[in-house]
This record gives C-alpha cells, sequence and structure tokens, in this order.
C-alpha cells in the first residue's frame, strides 16, 4: 500500500503552505520596523547653519491659524490642534490620519534672538527660521604681536 | 470599498517596474482618510510637502491611484542635524466599490492634504424604493 508523504493535500488545504504563508506575513511585520507607533508629532527636522538655525515639521492637514509657536530662551515650542472633518451622515471606510491637540518643546543649539523668528507654512510644512543671538556668537580673538 | 492594493510598503522604499529609481528616493504610504456620502466617495491623504504640480491621479476602471512628489527641501548652506521624518514620494492604490463618474471627479489640495471627491455615477446610487399598498 502506498501512502502520499503527506495526507494534507487530501484535505484541500495544506497547513504547511499557510504557515509559510504566516511566516512571510510576520517578516514583512517585522521588517517593516513599526513605524506607525506613536511618534511625537509633529515629526521635526533641524537643520544647522552658521549663526541660523531651522527647524521644520510635516504637519498635514493643520491650518496656520491652529499653530502657536512660542520661544523662550533656547526652547522652541509648537502647540496646536488638528480638527477632524465634519462631515454628516458619512459611513467612514478608513480612518487613518490622526485629530486633535499637541504640543511639542525643542532644544535649539544656542540661543536666539526673539525678534528674528521667521516662520513659514508651506504644502503643510512649518519651516521656523531662528538667529543666533549677537551676544551668544562665538567672538575670534585676536592675537597680539609681543 | 477597503479593498487597498498592497503596492507600497509604508515607510519602505520601493523600486519601480523599470529597475532602479533614478533618484534614491523612499515612497512613503500616506495615510488616508475615505468615506462616503449619499453621492460621493471622498479620500482625504495627507502628502505634506507634495506642491500643486506634484500630484498625479489616475482612475482606471476602478482603481485610484494617488502620487505625489514631494519638492526638494535641501537647505543650502544649512547641515541637517536631527532628523525625525525623511523627504520622499507618496504612493498608495484603492479600489472602488462604487462606479464613479469621471467626469466630475473634483481634486484640491491644501496644506499637504489632498482632498478628492469621487461622485457616485448615476447607476451606482441607491434609489428609494416605494412600496405600493397591495
Amino acid at each position: 500500500m502506498t501512502m502520499a508523504l503527506s495526507e494534507f493535500p487530501r484535505l484541500g488545504f495544506d497547513p504547511f503552505v499557510e504557515l509559510r504563508r504566516m511566516q512571510s506575513e510576520m517578516n514583512r511585520l517585522f521588517s517593516s520596523g513599526f513605524t506607525t507607533t506613536a511618534r511625537d508629532f509633529p515629526p521635526i527636522n533641524i537643520w544647522l547653519g552658521d549663526n541660523s538655525v531651522v527647524v521644520t515639521g510635516e504637519l498635514p492637514g493643520v491650518m496656520p491659524d491652529d499653530v502657536t509657536i512660542s520661544l523662550q530662551e533656547d526652547v522652541l515650542t509648537l502647540e496646536g490642534a488638528r480638527r477632524p472633518t465634519q462631515e454628516q451622515e458619512a459611513s467612514w471606510q478608513r480612518r487613518e490620519r490622526a485629530y486633535g491637540t499637541f504640543s511639542r518643546a525643542v532644544q535649539l543649539p544656542f540661543r536666539v534672538d526673539p525678534d528674528k523668528v521667521q516662520a513659514r507654512f508651506n504644502n503643510g510644512i512649518l519651516e521656523i527660521e531662528l538667529e543666533r543671538l549677537e551676544a551668544d556668537r562665538p567672538k575670534k580673538i585676536e592675537i597680539r604681536g609681543a | 470599498m477597503a479593498q487597498e492594493f498592497r503596492t507600497v510598503e509604508q515607510r519602505t522604499p520601493q523600486t519601480t517596474e523599470a529597475g532602479q529609481r533614478s533618484v534614491p528616493r523612499p515612497i512613503f504610504l500616506p495615510p488616508a482618510d475615505i468615506y462616503e456620502t449619499r453621492d460621493n466617495i471622498v479620500v482625504l491623504a495627507e502628502m505634506p510637502g507634495v506642491a500643486l504640480d506634484g500630484v498625479d491621479i489616475t482612475l482606471e476602471r476602478r482603481v485610484l491611484t494617488i502620487r505625489g512628489r514631494s519638492a526638494a527641501n535641501d537647505h543650502a548652506g544649512y547641515q541637517r542635524v536631527y532628523n525625525e521624518y525623511a523627504n520622499g514620494d507618496y504612493e498608495r492604490a484603492f479600489t472602488l466599490s462604487e462606479n464613479i463618474d469621471r467626469d466630475r471627479i473634483e481634486a484640491t489640495l491644501k496644506d499637504g492634504v489632498l482632498h478628492l471627491v469621487l461622485p457616485k455615477a448615476e447607476t451606482a446610487k441607491a434609489r428609494k424604493i416605494e412600496l405600493k399598498p397591495g
């Protein structure tokens, strides 16, 4: 009497195929690095110039009027809210965007001049340029000949 | 409607069919809200950094594909010292369960969010059926 190596194909479903599929699915999940888990909002990048610093943040869907930027010493604070879409009698198919209030403090690498801050909002990207305080800048010291 | 093409993994760079991308930029899956009203299907997708001319929307049969190319974000003379988000392009495809009146699709881009209003085709709209007393 001959026996097939695996009896499962007779059942119309092979658990080993299913296991392999699950395994590759797990690998895919883990390799993506869980970037969707809670992050600080908004995500920011910091760019450093000679005597200035630029802070950029991704704030899609936030109205410029809903953001407050404040500065205390060398700490820049971004506060605001993202409002949900008001739609009546809508049935939701997918809701991935987050709503609510946010607050984030950023420590700058030096003290900045509060009178020389420029903020721009472009396509959902907030860009704040801050200049180093004049008194705080590194001073070059001349060496006098004897 | 909830059907989605798994063309791009979130925050994972992809290569195009033509092989290597000419510019090594990552492609992101934009987070999206989708809701349905009586007359429309509305899609909101977050694509920060994408300007109006960088958006590409196609509807082929029932597959809606949105692509966004973010503008270069280089600060000349500046050095990036801290990094939480990367620059890249956005791409996502959805399969719509309704027939769409493709001549009346409206798309707007505001504050980095793409707003798509897809009107349902007349035939797809739910009709109220009156019951006659027998």
